[in-house]
Protein backbone atom coordinates (compact mmCIF):
# COMPACT_ATOMS: atom_id res chain seq x y z
CA UNK A 1 0.00 0.00 0.00
CA UNK A 2 2.59 2.74 0.58
CA UNK A 3 4.53 2.01 -2.63
CA UNK A 4 1.31 3.46 -4.02
CA UNK A 5 0.61 5.77 -1.59
CA UNK A 6 2.24 8.87 -2.89
CA UNK A 7 1.33 11.01 -5.76
CA UNK A 8 3.67 9.85 -8.33
CA UNK A 9 3.15 6.28 -7.84
CA UNK A 10 -0.84 7.35 -7.90
CA UNK A 11 -0.49 9.39 -11.50
CA UNK A 12 0.92 6.29 -12.88
CA UNK A 13 -1.43 3.83 -11.71
CA UNK A 14 -4.37 5.66 -11.56
CA UNK A 15 -3.32 6.34 -15.82
CA UNK A 16 -3.64 2.59 -16.21
CA UNK A 17 -6.50 1.88 -14.17
CA UNK A 18 -8.99 4.88 -15.71
CA UNK A 19 -9.82 3.55 -19.07
CA UNK A 20 -10.22 0.05 -17.45
CA UNK A 21 -12.24 0.89 -14.93
CA UNK A 22 -14.34 3.27 -17.45
CA UNK A 23 -15.06 0.31 -19.25
CA UNK A 24 -16.28 -1.96 -16.55
CA UNK A 25 -18.89 0.55 -15.52
CA UNK A 26 -19.84 1.19 -19.15
CA UNK A 27 -20.37 -2.36 -19.01
CA UNK A 28 -21.99 -3.18 -15.97
CA UNK A 29 -24.48 -0.10 -16.13
CA UNK A 30 -25.07 -0.89 -19.65
CA UNK A 31 -26.24 -4.86 -18.53
CA UNK A 32 -27.59 -3.66 -15.29
CA UNK A 33 -30.16 -1.58 -17.65
CA UNK A 34 -30.76 -4.06 -19.97
CA UNK A 35 -31.48 -6.57 -17.31
CA UNK A 36 -33.50 -3.83 -14.64
CA UNK A 37 -36.10 -3.39 -17.95
CA UNK A 38 -36.39 -6.29 -19.96
CA UNK A 39 -35.11 -9.40 -18.37
CA UNK A 40 -36.26 -8.67 -14.11
CA UNK A 41 -39.96 -9.85 -14.50
CA UNK A 42 -42.35 -6.96 -12.83
CA UNK A 43 -43.13 -7.60 -9.42
CA UNK A 44 -46.66 -9.69 -8.50
CA UNK A 45 -47.67 -6.76 -5.80
CA UNK A 46 -46.06 -3.67 -7.32
CA UNK A 47 -45.94 -4.35 -10.71
CA UNK A 48 -43.84 -2.38 -13.22
CA UNK A 49 -43.19 0.65 -10.60
CA UNK A 50 -40.18 -2.07 -9.23
CA UNK A 51 -38.18 -1.54 -11.61
CA UNK A 52 -37.41 1.53 -9.81
CA UNK A 53 -35.61 -0.55 -7.24
CA UNK A 54 -32.58 -1.23 -9.84
CA UNK A 55 -31.57 2.80 -9.41
CA UNK A 56 -32.55 3.27 -5.98
CA UNK A 57 -31.08 0.25 -4.14
CA UNK A 58 -27.40 0.44 -5.72
CA UNK A 59 -27.42 3.83 -5.70
CA UNK A 60 -28.08 3.55 -1.78
CA UNK A 61 -25.31 1.52 -1.17
CA UNK A 62 -22.87 3.81 -2.68
CA UNK A 63 -24.26 6.21 -1.08
CA UNK A 64 -23.13 4.80 2.44
CA UNK A 65 -20.47 3.16 0.94
CA UNK A 66 -18.68 6.36 -0.15
CA UNK A 67 -19.43 7.81 2.85
CA UNK A 68 -17.53 5.20 4.54
CA UNK A 69 -14.39 5.69 2.25
CA UNK A 70 -14.94 9.48 2.86
CA UNK A 71 -14.49 9.35 6.49
CA UNK A 72 -11.50 6.87 6.32
CA UNK A 73 -10.14 8.70 4.17
CA UNK A 74 -10.22 12.04 6.39
CA UNK A 75 -9.26 9.80 9.41
CA UNK A 76 -6.24 8.81 7.52
CA UNK A 77 -5.14 12.14 6.94
CA UNK A 78 -5.94 13.65 9.96
CA UNK A 79 -4.10 10.79 12.03
CA UNK A 80 -1.20 9.77 9.62
CA UNK A 81 -1.54 13.42 6.99
CA UNK A 82 -0.71 10.88 4.16
CA UNK A 83 -0.80 13.19 1.79
CA UNK A 84 -2.86 11.69 -0.79
CA UNK A 85 -5.98 10.85 1.91
CA UNK A 86 -7.49 13.95 2.26
CA UNK A 87 -7.23 14.26 -1.32
CA UNK A 88 -9.30 11.06 -2.09
CA UNK A 89 -11.68 12.15 0.65
CA UNK A 90 -12.40 15.51 -1.41
CA UNK A 91 -12.57 14.04 -4.54
CA UNK A 92 -15.13 11.38 -3.02
CA UNK A 93 -17.83 13.77 -1.31
CA UNK A 94 -19.28 15.30 -4.57
CA UNK A 95 -20.04 11.73 -6.12
CA UNK A 96 -21.47 10.19 -2.66
CA UNK A 97 -23.72 13.34 -2.82
CA UNK A 98 -24.67 12.64 -6.16
CA UNK A 99 -25.27 9.06 -4.96
CA UNK A 100 -27.70 9.64 -2.30
CA UNK A 101 -29.64 12.68 -4.07
CA UNK A 102 -30.74 9.38 -6.82
CA UNK A 103 -31.45 7.57 -3.47
CA UNK A 104 -33.42 10.42 -2.44
CA UNK A 105 -35.42 11.11 -5.44
CA UNK A 106 -35.84 7.71 -6.59
CA UNK A 107 -36.83 6.67 -3.66
CA UNK A 108 -39.42 9.77 -3.15
CA UNK A 109 -41.07 8.24 -6.77
CA UNK A 110 -41.11 4.99 -5.67
CA UNK A 111 -43.14 6.02 -2.34
CA UNK A 112 -45.90 7.98 -3.97
CA UNK A 113 -47.25 5.04 -5.62
CA UNK A 114 -46.45 2.32 -2.97
CA UNK A 115 -47.35 4.33 -0.10
CA UNK A 116 -48.95 7.01 -1.08
CA UNK A 117 -46.77 9.54 -0.30
CA UNK A 118 -43.64 11.78 -1.50
CA UNK A 119 -41.85 11.69 2.28
CA UNK A 120 -42.45 10.95 5.03
CA UNK A 121 -40.31 11.69 8.16
CA UNK A 122 -39.16 8.01 9.46
CA UNK A 123 -36.29 7.06 11.02
CA UNK A 124 -34.67 5.32 7.56
CA UNK A 125 -35.65 8.26 5.33
CA UNK A 126 -34.20 11.05 7.52
CA UNK A 127 -31.15 9.31 8.73
CA UNK A 128 -30.43 9.19 4.82
CA UNK A 129 -31.30 12.99 4.05
CA UNK A 130 -28.87 13.54 6.76
CA UNK A 131 -26.23 11.48 5.26
CA UNK A 132 -26.67 13.81 1.97
CA UNK A 133 -26.56 17.02 4.17
CA UNK A 134 -23.37 15.83 5.89
CA UNK A 135 -22.14 15.02 2.02
CA UNK A 136 -23.46 18.73 1.85
CA UNK A 137 -21.29 20.23 4.93
CA UNK A 138 -18.42 18.18 4.34
CA UNK A 139 -17.90 20.05 0.95
CA UNK A 140 -19.01 23.26 2.36
CA UNK A 141 -16.48 23.12 4.93
CA UNK A 142 -13.66 21.83 2.72
CA UNK A 143 -13.79 25.31 0.48
CA UNK A 144 -15.12 27.69 3.61
CA UNK A 145 -11.33 28.88 4.44
CA UNK A 146 -9.03 31.23 2.66
CA UNK A 147 -6.05 28.69 4.54
CA UNK A 148 -7.21 25.89 2.47
CA UNK A 149 -5.51 23.32 5.14
CA UNK A 150 -8.14 24.65 7.87
CA UNK A 151 -10.62 23.85 5.94
CA UNK A 152 -9.38 20.66 4.91
CA UNK A 153 -8.70 19.71 8.78
CA UNK A 154 -12.66 20.87 10.03
CA UNK A 155 -14.31 18.84 6.87
CA UNK A 156 -12.41 15.97 7.80
CA UNK A 157 -13.59 15.98 11.42
CA UNK A 158 -17.01 16.66 10.48
CA UNK A 159 -17.07 12.92 8.04
CA UNK A 160 -15.05 11.33 10.79
CA UNK A 161 -18.02 12.27 13.42
CA UNK A 162 -20.54 11.92 10.95
CA UNK A 163 -19.86 8.20 10.57
CA UNK A 164 -21.75 7.60 13.80
CA UNK A 165 -25.38 7.84 10.62
CA UNK A 166 -23.88 4.57 8.55
CA UNK A 167 -24.84 2.27 11.41
CA UNK A 168 -28.27 4.45 11.67
CA UNK A 169 -29.09 4.06 8.48
CA UNK A 170 -28.59 0.60 8.12
CA UNK A 171 -30.21 -0.39 11.02
CA UNK A 172 -33.12 2.24 10.98
CA UNK A 173 -35.52 -0.04 9.26
CA UNK A 174 -35.21 -2.71 12.68
CA UNK A 175 -34.69 0.05 15.82
CA UNK A 176 -37.68 1.67 14.72
CA UNK A 177 -41.28 1.52 13.18
CA UNK A 178 -41.02 2.86 9.18
CA UNK A 179 -42.40 2.69 6.10
CA UNK A 180 -39.50 1.49 4.48
CA UNK A 181 -39.36 -2.07 4.17
CA UNK A 182 -36.14 -3.99 6.04
CA UNK A 183 -32.90 -5.65 4.36
CA UNK A 184 -33.42 -8.44 2.11
CA UNK A 185 -30.24 -8.40 0.23
CA UNK A 186 -27.43 -8.33 2.86
CA UNK A 187 -28.97 -9.91 6.00
CA UNK A 188 -28.07 -13.05 8.04
CA UNK A 189 -29.11 -15.79 6.48
CA UNK A 190 -28.85 -14.55 3.34
CA UNK A 191 -31.22 -12.35 0.46
CA UNK A 192 -34.94 -12.96 0.64
CA UNK A 193 -35.76 -11.74 -3.02
CA UNK A 194 -35.66 -14.16 -5.72
CA UNK A 195 -32.08 -14.48 -7.87
CA UNK A 196 -33.99 -12.58 -11.16
CA UNK A 197 -34.33 -9.78 -9.40
CA UNK A 198 -30.61 -9.88 -7.91
CA UNK A 199 -28.86 -10.33 -11.21
CA UNK A 200 -29.74 -7.30 -12.22
CA UNK A 201 -29.22 -5.36 -8.37
CA UNK A 202 -25.77 -6.30 -8.22
CA UNK A 203 -24.78 -5.37 -12.24
CA UNK A 204 -26.13 -2.40 -11.64
CA UNK A 205 -24.09 -1.86 -8.41
CA UNK A 206 -21.27 -2.86 -10.10
CA UNK A 207 -21.22 -0.69 -13.05
CA UNK A 208 -21.81 2.20 -9.85
CA UNK A 209 -19.10 1.30 -7.97
CA UNK A 210 -16.77 1.37 -11.14
CA UNK A 211 -18.12 4.55 -12.26
CA UNK A 212 -17.57 6.02 -8.85
CA UNK A 213 -13.59 4.54 -9.08
CA UNK A 214 -13.00 6.00 -12.40
CA UNK A 215 -14.58 9.40 -11.30
CA UNK A 216 -12.75 9.20 -7.90
CA UNK A 217 -9.31 8.94 -10.10
CA UNK A 218 -9.85 11.44 -12.21
CA UNK A 219 -10.46 13.52 -9.37
CA UNK A 220 -7.95 12.93 -7.52
CA UNK A 221 -5.73 13.57 -10.71
CA UNK A 222 -7.09 17.05 -11.22
CA UNK A 223 -6.70 17.57 -7.60
CA UNK A 224 -3.07 16.92 -8.04
CA UNK A 225 -2.39 18.81 -11.31
CA UNK A 226 -4.53 21.27 -9.41
CA UNK A 227 -1.85 21.52 -6.71
CA UNK A 228 1.56 21.25 -9.24
CA UNK A 229 -0.06 24.18 -11.17
CA UNK A 230 -0.50 25.97 -7.92
CA UNK A 231 2.93 25.82 -7.36
CA UNK A 232 4.07 26.86 -10.36
CA UNK A 233 2.28 30.27 -10.36
CA UNK A 234 3.49 31.22 -6.86
CA UNK A 235 6.88 30.02 -7.95
CA UNK A 236 7.61 27.68 -5.77
CA UNK A 237 7.94 24.27 -7.41
CA UNK A 238 8.58 21.51 -5.45
CA UNK B 1 -42.01 -6.63 -27.75
CA UNK B 2 -44.73 -4.15 -27.66
CA UNK B 3 -42.91 -0.16 -26.92
CA UNK B 4 -45.92 1.36 -26.37
CA UNK B 5 -46.75 -1.15 -23.32
CA UNK B 6 -42.42 -1.21 -22.50
CA UNK B 7 -42.73 2.80 -22.33
CA UNK B 8 -46.52 2.83 -20.34
CA UNK B 9 -44.63 0.64 -17.51
CA UNK B 10 -47.91 -0.60 -16.55
CA UNK B 11 -49.45 2.54 -16.02
CA UNK B 12 -46.39 3.66 -13.50
CA UNK B 13 -44.37 5.30 -16.69
CA UNK B 14 -44.44 8.98 -14.70
CA UNK B 15 -42.76 7.62 -11.47
CA UNK B 16 -40.48 4.69 -13.10
CA UNK B 17 -39.02 6.93 -16.05
CA UNK B 18 -38.28 10.32 -14.09
CA UNK B 19 -36.47 7.65 -11.48
CA UNK B 20 -33.99 6.53 -14.42
CA UNK B 21 -34.24 10.19 -15.91
CA UNK B 22 -33.02 11.68 -12.56
CA UNK B 23 -30.11 8.99 -11.69
CA UNK B 24 -28.81 9.72 -15.93
CA UNK B 25 -29.01 13.69 -15.16
CA UNK B 26 -26.52 13.16 -11.73
CA UNK B 27 -24.34 10.47 -13.11
CA UNK B 28 -23.49 11.95 -16.56
CA UNK B 29 -23.13 15.41 -14.50
CA UNK B 30 -20.54 14.36 -12.74
CA UNK B 31 -19.30 12.84 -15.43
CA UNK B 32 -19.01 16.11 -17.60
CA UNK B 33 -17.92 18.11 -14.33
CA UNK B 34 -15.30 16.23 -13.87
CA UNK B 35 -13.83 15.27 -17.02
CA UNK B 36 -14.15 19.30 -17.98
CA UNK B 37 -12.30 20.18 -15.00
CA UNK B 38 -9.13 17.56 -15.81
CA UNK B 39 -9.37 18.82 -18.83
CA UNK B 40 -9.11 22.83 -17.91
CA UNK B 41 -6.11 21.92 -15.53
CA UNK B 42 -4.20 19.88 -17.65
CA UNK B 43 -4.43 22.02 -20.86
CA UNK B 44 -3.25 24.77 -18.19
CA UNK B 45 -0.84 23.01 -17.14
CA UNK B 46 0.90 22.10 -20.23
CA UNK B 47 0.45 25.82 -20.82
CA UNK B 48 2.50 27.09 -17.48
CA UNK B 49 5.30 24.02 -18.12
CA UNK B 50 5.92 25.17 -21.35
CA UNK B 51 6.66 28.81 -20.19
CA UNK B 52 8.60 27.55 -17.67
CA UNK B 53 12.39 26.94 -18.60
CA UNK B 54 13.08 24.68 -16.19
CA UNK B 55 10.21 22.60 -16.66
CA UNK B 56 11.28 22.00 -20.22
CA UNK B 57 14.52 21.09 -19.70
CA UNK B 58 13.51 18.24 -17.15
CA UNK B 59 11.14 17.60 -19.95
CA UNK B 60 13.82 16.56 -22.17
CA UNK B 61 16.16 14.68 -19.83
CA UNK B 62 15.37 11.08 -20.28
Amino acid sequence: MPRFANPTQFMKLSAVLVPWCAAAAALGIGAGLYMALFVAPPDYQQGEAVRIMYVHVPAAWLASLVYGLMALGSAVGLIWRHPLAHIAAEAAAPLGAGFTLICLVSGSLWGEPMWGTWWVWDARLTSVLVLFFLYLGFIALANAFDDQSRGTRAAAILAVVGVINLPIIKFSVDWWNTLHQPASVFRLGGPTIAPVLLWPLFMMATGFLFFFATLLMIRMRSALLEARLRALKFGNPR
Amino acid sequence: MNWQNFFAMGGYARFVWPAYAVAALVLLGLLAWSLGSYRRVQRELGIREEKSPRKRKAARAP
